[in-house]
């Protein structure tokens, strides 16, 4: 079949079976765009900015698991989806990123709207492409959702000169791809899943680290089948939650910088730590020569450059997640006891005790802890969590209760304000039957505020609840802590009316100060199925605690700040 | 941790592109290149690196982890067993007086590769630190102009 480069693009996309393309046209892609005029395969959401179309399809990939795809223009629309590829590739996110290119013959030329694009994406995705022919062009739209969704996750992205999206070629898509050099393994090795076993089994206060790879491999219910049979505690990193179920009693909670107590004290007085797929972030760690230094290591991850690279392995298992621990369940059974961790299970869950996550409530003023905790008991499993960045997202990570992979979507490596808005309408998108809600803070949200526009043309109904502390409230908090309260450019009472504002675009807004008023917003802005905002004024000096001081050791955590 | 000597030969696809992903990967990590060099191999659709690099042995699993993880990578060999060789040109003026040289050349696997009018050329071929040595004891007919070639390597 003959087709243009445009075309293809198109068929292909069909073929990968896409459901929905985020992007915003201009001239090195207009041919792309008439495609998508013409075609009915796809639906294609106009965002109002770029970033928020990549980070629209990165929500839309990490709910469903599936490839998200955005397409931009050349120059200013490529740098602007910048942010939104290297927030994806930090957090492993499967996606394809199309973006428009001045025509071969114009290249090298500082044409207008001319950057190199693949020298720019180039640390910040998987693989990139610059199409020189549109011969090649099949080849590599195949290859980019092959290495997008295969192995570990991440975005890849395909810079299309004008010209070759107007070419004709032969356009053939095999079902099937083998390429010569990308070969990610996904079998475990069995002789080191039986040397991990038998470490396990010798242990004596063995402890689940759990990451991002559980979720990316689709592994929960391998992961919750193996803390079971093993009766092994765990913790969960931000990326993870939800792993395991809120409830599940085997589960102490996130760990790091602001983990919970029991979790950070599982790590430091573990004799042997069980990796599945995390990857060490400092964030996590903290003081690296004093993390888990009485635990061997067990670490599973499909990347074999993620093992080694921050600590040193005793058990490194390159494989796929979900296959590996299939492999050692039947060897688990058999050499594992749970009865033996008793004692442990019994002193973490004392630490659980004496020092639980908690906040300190109030009848004058809403606590943003608490604003979580009732969203939490009203919606529970029905809505998907989004978050922006900040302590309104570590607030989230701590008490909304997670019951399932995939309910919570944040920026965590990249830690990228403005992400919330776009990525809850991506998750939307993705899971239409779920309410999709968004906790951020009065900082980050003005950093996509133009998506609402989107969110009412496209009819994708997010709720936005700002924690609104009339801060920049992580980063005043460090200044509490160690800048002896020198509140540098982080004062944010001048804002917005958030409520007239989301009105403009034909939303609904609510301003809130009660718990009363807040059930009732909240009620109100779902049944809205609308864009809706509610401004949430809550206690602008609250700080997210416990807290590991960057550099500090995880048994060392400031549980309390006193004046 | 101890900084060590590292040689590294890597199998790539011979593409667009591929010489950026691996020194803007080395940049970025802020990883040491002392010298690389590339070729095609004949006959096929890769190329041949061979890069010198230096590092702790943390560092170099990294390296060569990274370099495995690009996606046109075919191979990395670091097998400790390399014939290593560089090559080297020296420009010497002709006003000199060559007493010796001729020695010097064939104790590095030397010869003139070019006479002018002005300026003879010589080149050699060894071990990378013989090279060096080479390169000192050339200094003694003043040579205007050297350049080094960069390692290249098999493995045995
Ligand atoms: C794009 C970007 N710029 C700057 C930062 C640094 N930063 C991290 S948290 C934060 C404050 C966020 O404030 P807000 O959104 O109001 O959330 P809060 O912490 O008050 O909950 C800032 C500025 C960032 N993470 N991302």
């Amino acid at each position: 079949m003959d087709l243009n480069g445009s075309q293809m693009l198109i068929e292909a996309l069909r073929k990968e079976n896409v459901k929905v393309v985020f992007g915003y046209p201009g001239g090195a892609i207009m041919n792309v765009y008439d495609e998508v005029y013409k075609q009915n395969y796809f639906k294609h959401i106009l965002t109002r900015h770029e970033q928020a179309a990549v980070h629209a399809a990165d929500g839309y990939a990490r709910a469903s698991g599936n490839v998200g795809v955005a397409f931009v223009t050349s120059g200013p629309g490529f740098t602007n989806a910048v942010t939104g590829l290297a927030t994806a590739y930090m957090d492993s996110t499967p996606m394809v990123v199309i973006s428009g290119q001045v025509p071969i013959s114009m290249i090298g030329t500082d044409a207008f709207q001319e950057i190199d694009a693949v020298g720019i994406s180039r640390p910040c995705v998987k693989h990139n492409y610059l199409v020189k022919d549109v011969s090649e062009l099949p080849r590599i739209l195949k290859e980019a959702f092959y290495i997008a969704r295969t192995g570990r996750p991440g975005p890849v992205h395909i810079d299309i000169p004008k010209d070759v999206t107007a070419q004709m070629g032969k356009f053939e898509y095999p079902d099937e791809i083998k390429m010569q050099t990308y070969k990610p393994t996904y079998k475990g090795n069995p002789r080191q899943i039986k040397k991990a076993i038998e470490a396990i089994a010798l242990s004596k206060r063995p402890v689940l680290y759990i990451g991002g790879g559980a979720i990316n491999s689709n592994a929960a219910n391998e992961v919750r089948e193996f803390a079971k049979i093993t009766g092994i505690p765990a913790v969960e990193t931000l990326m993870a939650r939800g792993v395991l179920e809120h409830d599940n009693p085997l589960l102490l909670g996130m760990l790091g910088m602001h983990g919970c107590y029991s979790a950070n004290m599982a790590m430091s007085e573990a004799d042997l730590m069980i990796a599945f797929g995390p990857r060490f972030d400092d964030r996590v760690t903290g003081k690296l020569s004093e993390f888990a230094k009485h635990a061997k290591i067990i670490h599973i991850d499909i990347d074999p450059s993620s093992i080694g690279k921050i600590v040193d392995v005793e058990y490194p298992i390159v494989g796929d997640l979900k296959n590996v621990i299939e492999a050692m369940l039947p060897l688990a059974k058999e050499q594992i006891d749970e009865s033996k961790y008793k004692p442990w299970r019994d002193l973490l869950n004392r630490y659980s005790e004496i020092h639980p996550l908690r906040y300190q409530d109030s009848d004058e003023v809403l606590k943003p802890q608490w604003v979580i905790e009732r969203t939490g008991k009203l919606l529970g499993d029905k809505a998907l969590i989004t978050t922006d960045v900040g302590q309104h997202q570590m607030w989230s990570a701590q008490f909304y209760p997670f019951s399932h992979p995939r309910q919570f979507i944040t920026s965590g490596g990249l830690g990228t304000m403005g992400f919330g808005l776009p990525a809850a309408m991506g998750v939307k998108k993705a899971c239409p039957e779920k309410i999709s809600i968004n906790f951020t803070g009065d900082g980050s949200i003005l950093m996509n505020i133009q998506e609402l526009m989107t969110a009412v043309e496209s009819k994708i109904p997010v709720v936005n609840i700002i924690l609104n502390n009339q801060f920049l409230g992580m980063v005043r908090q460090w200044q509490t802590f160690f800048y002896d309260k020198r509140y540098s450019s982080t004062d944010l009472t001048m804002q917005p009316d958030f409520v007239k504002l989301v009105e403009s675009f034909g939303g609904v807004g609510y301003r809130v100060h009660t718990k009363a008023e807040f059930d009732e917003a909240l009620k109100s802005a779902i049944e809205s199925n609308t864009i809706a905002m509610i401004d949430v004024h809550i206690d602008r000096l609250e700080n997210v605690l416990p807290m590991v001081p960057s550099g500090g050791t995880l048994y060392n955590m400031m549980l309390e700040y006193k004046e | 941790m101890k900084e060590m000597r590292r040689v590294l030969s890597v199998i790539v696809l011979n593409e667009h592109g591929v010489l950026s992903r691996i020194s803007g990967l080395f940049a970025g990590r802020g990883y040491n290149i002392d010298s690389l060099t590339v070729a095609p191999i004949p006959k096929t659709n890769l190329s041949r690196l061979t890069i010198i690099t230096s590092g702790n042995t943390k560092v170099l699993e990294q390296i060569v982890k990274q370099l495995h993880k690009l996606i046109p990578t075919y191979k990395v060999i670091e097998s400790s067993a390399f014939v290593e060789k560089e090559m080297a040109l020296v420009k010497i003026p002709l006003n000199e007086d060559f007493n010796g040289l001729d020695a010097m050349l064939k104790a590095y696997n030397g010869t003139i590769a070019n006479s002018g009018e002005d300026f003879i050329v010589v080149m050699v071929a060894d071990d990378y630190d013989r090279i060096d040595s080479f390169l000192k004891a050339v200094k003694k007919y003043n040579p205007v102009d050297m350049v080094r070639g960069g390692s290249v390597a098999l493995d045995i």
